[in-house]
């Protein structure tokens, strides 16, 4: 195992965390402020991957295809938060699970039927295609160092986006004390609607980005949707800052855990009996994490100490 | 003078920088009502959490039967006798009056891991349950839905759970809350018969309720126990009037 | 309204005669159909006591269901390709003897639902749901890389295991296996719901604060109420694989954790035959929209949405309103 290969991985690692942290960012911001659990996010992921793909197969340009994930997983969010979120929001948990799985069923459907079956495919940018030389060494593809220094921007902004504007002041109001902004004379509805489909354009940004380096297809949405919920319960629910850590943790793990787990067997069994025992544990690593921050930490890292 | 059957040590407890008891040292006798009063926000809901066990002191001891209690969860607190009723009646609003009572009954029986005989033909838990409902006034409505009950009801009801439990002492959170005078009146003329059976340590806003009823009383301002003495005492004291009683006379 | 005792009773009615119609109708389709929809109903009558009487809203049943699947599929494996399972620390064969197959499917899942209950019942709220959700997807994975069972592909087994004093291959047999066994789960299911510990738990899911102050514990109840749950949800698990002789890494998945969760929600939750009119109506959309359209996932998506949004109680509670005190 060499240096390199060890450094490979790790930025690896930090890509699909990076990745994680737009849609885990969305997804605890929506529950901070408004105290709703959203399974259909990872339909928006999918929307923003389709539009881009389909945009990008139409005018053959990566930038419009990114504007048209953003756009169309914004309207999304927003269509469906007027149309049936906003009405969850006084329901119980139970209700906006089914709500929400209701609408991963109408997504996923609906995206097959205009779609199709079949896997659509997303082309990385040429200028952005191709191998780049790291200090050490390393080559690296120069798309996948993109995403992180774009994932790593997004993070920051949305950092400064909350603790800096005044948009960021009423969320962090909302999140505390509903009456607290009603009071302040926000515009409640306005503000919900502004969040959910905030949260729904990270989403289907990660989906448009992770969409060049893997195919566009119904159903991509919910094992990402999935990871990020491990996350957040890592990272602890409502914290932004918790789920950068978390995305960054369980990125990590599956990454680093995928491909030396079963070298590290390697060391103590005969190989292929390490292949298998290594790769099944490798696929448990983050819910092995999980389980081990719930012990220590029933409300993640970085949650509300109940 | 009999030793006291419950007892906090100087108890303290922060919130922030915030001080919600401030070495606070009660005692509840044999056969007495002893009541705290004291105006919103005096630190009241702390100190029942923290007896029954719901919030630890950040110093401080209590005492139950000669026993430190401090370390010990609320579930503890009630095996060993300690009767709690909720300022807002925390109460199953789904089932009937009955089958809330009976939940108290199966508490103090110490056996709900019985998977197969219906709860209402165990004729033990069935007359614990029937007996406190009708000791309280309820026996008529037994088999309506909780939900059903008026306020006054309620209270009733929140007072009969914790007389299934047959404890060794009552803690109650202002049982007389939102009752018209009619209920106030029968509640209280209720109560007093009560401290026979076991002693009441009662936090009450109402002032009638509280002079009827109370052998002692202590006031708490600001997390702070500024007087405790009878009736009489605490009427007469003039800083109590300062703090407190003279906003309302 | 109608009484929910009469209305269970024409279920009851309902799946005996569909059955005794489509075999003098010589329909062997129909009876696998209701066969699937019973074992659907059992998998949601162990869902039901968890969500409708602990009030745990678990995303992670499927767990349990392909725990059943796989206890079947590993132990019929082993017995067709006459290969032990293990030679140390004693020679364990594989079987094709249901009974054994359930208990081993019971005993499994009652393992598993434990170790998942004292960790997802650490905390509450969403936190359980996402939580109970990702413990689902980790055997979902655990299950694609398991390549000595057959990994993604799933295991085939050739022929039905046996049930002693029935022929298991005939359709309308291995139904009236399952629907007693169904049948069974409900009684004790009625049973629980009005036993000591019932009320207990009743008022855990209700005011688990009240509970402690009776000197109860409300986590202890919920984590009991989360293991006979998963413990008969694997059971149906064992019985889905054998109905359709295959077990494979989707039954762990996501998707199915959230179709058992509809079926109680569909018929009621918390009401005793909830689980099985949600499994008989969704048996039945499946078949009779499926057959119209491929995308029929939207209008089940459309009609959960309406019941979400404007149907409270789910089938029973809009035909029988609320639920009776003390029947």
């Amino acid at each position: 195992m060499t240096f390199v290969l060890f450094a490979e991985q790790v930025l690896n690692g930090l890509q699909f965390g990076i990745m994680l942290f737009l849609m885990a960012a969305g997804l605890t911001l929506i529950f901070g402020v408004m105290g709703l659990i959203n399974l259909a996010h990872g339909s928006l992921y999918m929307i923003g991957a389709f539009a881009a793909a389909a945009v990008a197969g139409a005018t053959g340009s990566f930038l419009l295809a990114l504007i048209a994930a953003l756009a169309a997983a914004a309207a999304a969010g927003a269509l469906v938060e007027i149309v049936v979120i906003r009405r969850l929001y006084d329901k119980d948990h139970l209700d906006q699970v089914l709500a929400t799985f209701a609408l991963i069923l109408i997504f996923s459907e609906g995206t097959r039927w205009v779609f199709g079956s079949f896997p659509l495919f997303l082309n990385i940018p040429e200028t952005l295609s191709g191998p780049v030389t790291l200090p050490g060494g390393i080559q690296y593809p120069l798309y996948r160092i993109t995403l992180i220094v774009a994932g790593l921007l997004v993070a920051v902004g949305l950092g400064l986006l909350i603790s800096r504007t005044r948009i960021g002041i009423q969320i962090r109001a909302g999140e505390n004390d509903r009456e607290m902004i009603a009071a302040l004379g926000i515009d409640i509805s306005r503000l919900y609607t502004l969040v959910f489909a905030l949260g729904a354009a990270l989403a289907g940004l990660a989906g448009a980005l992770v969409g060049a380096i893997q195919s566009v297809q119904v159903g991509m949405g919910e094992p990402v949707l999935i990871l990020a919920f491990v996350v957040i319960v890592i990272g602890g629910i409502g914290s932004i800052k918790g789920a950068l850590i978390g995305s960054l943790l369980v990125g990590l793990t599956d990454t680093l855990g995928g491909v030396f787990l079963p070298q590290l067997f390697k060391l103590v069994m005969e190989p292929s009996a390490a292949t298998n025992l290594g790769s099944s544990l490798a696929s448990m690593a983050i819910y092995i994490l999980m389980g081990a921050v719930l012990i220590w930490r029933p409300t993640g890292l970085f949650g509300a100490r109940a | 003078m009999t030793d006291p059957i419950l007892k906090t040590h100087e108890i303290t407890r922060f919130f922030g920088a915030l001080k919600a008891s401030d070495a606070v040292s009660i005692d509840l006798r044999p056969g007495e009502i002893h009541a705290i009063i004291g105006p919103n926000g005096a630190g009241k809901s702390t100190l029942i959490a923290q007896i029954c066990g719901s919030l630890a002191p950040t110093s401080g001891r209590v005492e139950f039967q000669g026993r430190d209690v401090t370390g010990l969860s609320t579930r503890a607190r009630s095996r060993a006798g300690l009767g709690r009723t909720f300022q807002i009646s925390a109460l199953a609003m789904e089932d009937s009056v009955l089958q809330n009572a009976l939940l108290g009954a199966l508490g103090a029986s110490g056996r709900p891991w019985r998977f197969f005989g219906p709860a209402l033909k165990d004729s033990a838990l069935r007359e614990q349950a029937e007996d406190a409902l009708t000791r309280v006034g309820l026996q008529d409505d037994m088999h309506k839905r909780t939900a059903e009950l008026s306020h006054g009801q309620r209270r009733q009801l929140e007072v009969a759970v914790a007389l299934t439990l047959q404890p060794k002492a009552f803690v109650m959170d202002e049982p007389m809350a939102g009752l018209g005078s009619g209920g106030s009146k029968r509640l209280t003329g209720f109560l007093d018969g009560l401290r026979e059976q076991a002693p009441i340590l009662l936090v009450e806003h109402d002032m009638d309720a509280v002079f009827a009823l109370a052998d002692r009383i202590s006031v708490l301002v600001y997390g702070k126990v500024i007087a405790t003495g009878t009736v009489d005492e605490i009427r007469a004291n003039k800083e109590v009037q300062d703090a407190y009683l003279g906003e309302d006379a | 309204m109608i009484r929910e005792t009469h209305l269970n009773l024409g279920i009851i009615a309902l799946l005996i005669a569909i059955p005794a119609w489509a075999l003098m109708a010589d329909e062997p389709f129909i009876i696998t159909l209701m066969t699937r929809a019973v074992v659907f109903a059992l998998a949601a009558v162990g869902l039901n006591i968890a969500l409708g009487l602990g009030g745990l809203v678990s995303l992670g049943h499927a767990v349990f269901f392909g725990i059943g699947g796989y206890a079947m599929g590993i132990l019929a494996h082993h017995a067709q390709t006459y290969t032990p399972l293990t030679e140390w620390p004693f020679l364990l064969e594989g079987t094709k003897s249901m009974p054994v197959i359930w208990l081993t499917a019971i005993v499994a899942s009652t393992f598993a639902a434990l170790v998942i209950g004292i960790l997802s019942l650490r905390t509450a709220g969403v936190y359980f749901i996402m939580i109970t959700l990702a413990f689902g997807q980790m055997f979902f994975f655990f299950a694609i890389s398991w390549s000595a069972y057959g990994g993604e592909d799933g295991l085939s087994i050739y022929v039905r295991n046996g049930f002693p004093g029935l022929n298991t291959l005939v359709p309308v047999q291995y139904f009236g296996l399952c629907l007693v066994i169904l049948l069974a789960a409900l009684f004790l299911n009625a049973r629980l719901a009005k036993s000591p510990f019932g009320l207990a738990l009743n008022a855990a899911r209700q005011t688990p604060a009240r509970v402690e102050t009776v000197g109860l514990d409300p986590t202890r109840l919920k984590l009991v109420a989360f293991v006979i749950s998963g413990a008969i949800t694997g059971l149906a698990g064992a019985l889905f694989a054998d109905l359709n002789r295959f077990v494979s890494p989707t039954m762990f998945s996501w998707q199915l954790s959230g179709e058992i969760m509809i079926f109680v929600i569909i018929g009621g939750v918390g009401r005793l035959f909830g689980p099985v009119v949600g499994a008989l109506v969704f048996v039945a959309l499946e078949h009779l929209l499926g057959g119209l359209s491929e995308y029929w996932h939207i209008y089940l998506g459309i009609l959960l949405l309406l019941i979400v949004l404007f149907g409270r109680g789910g089938i029973i509670g809009m035909l029988c309103g609320r639920e009776r005190l003390h029947d």
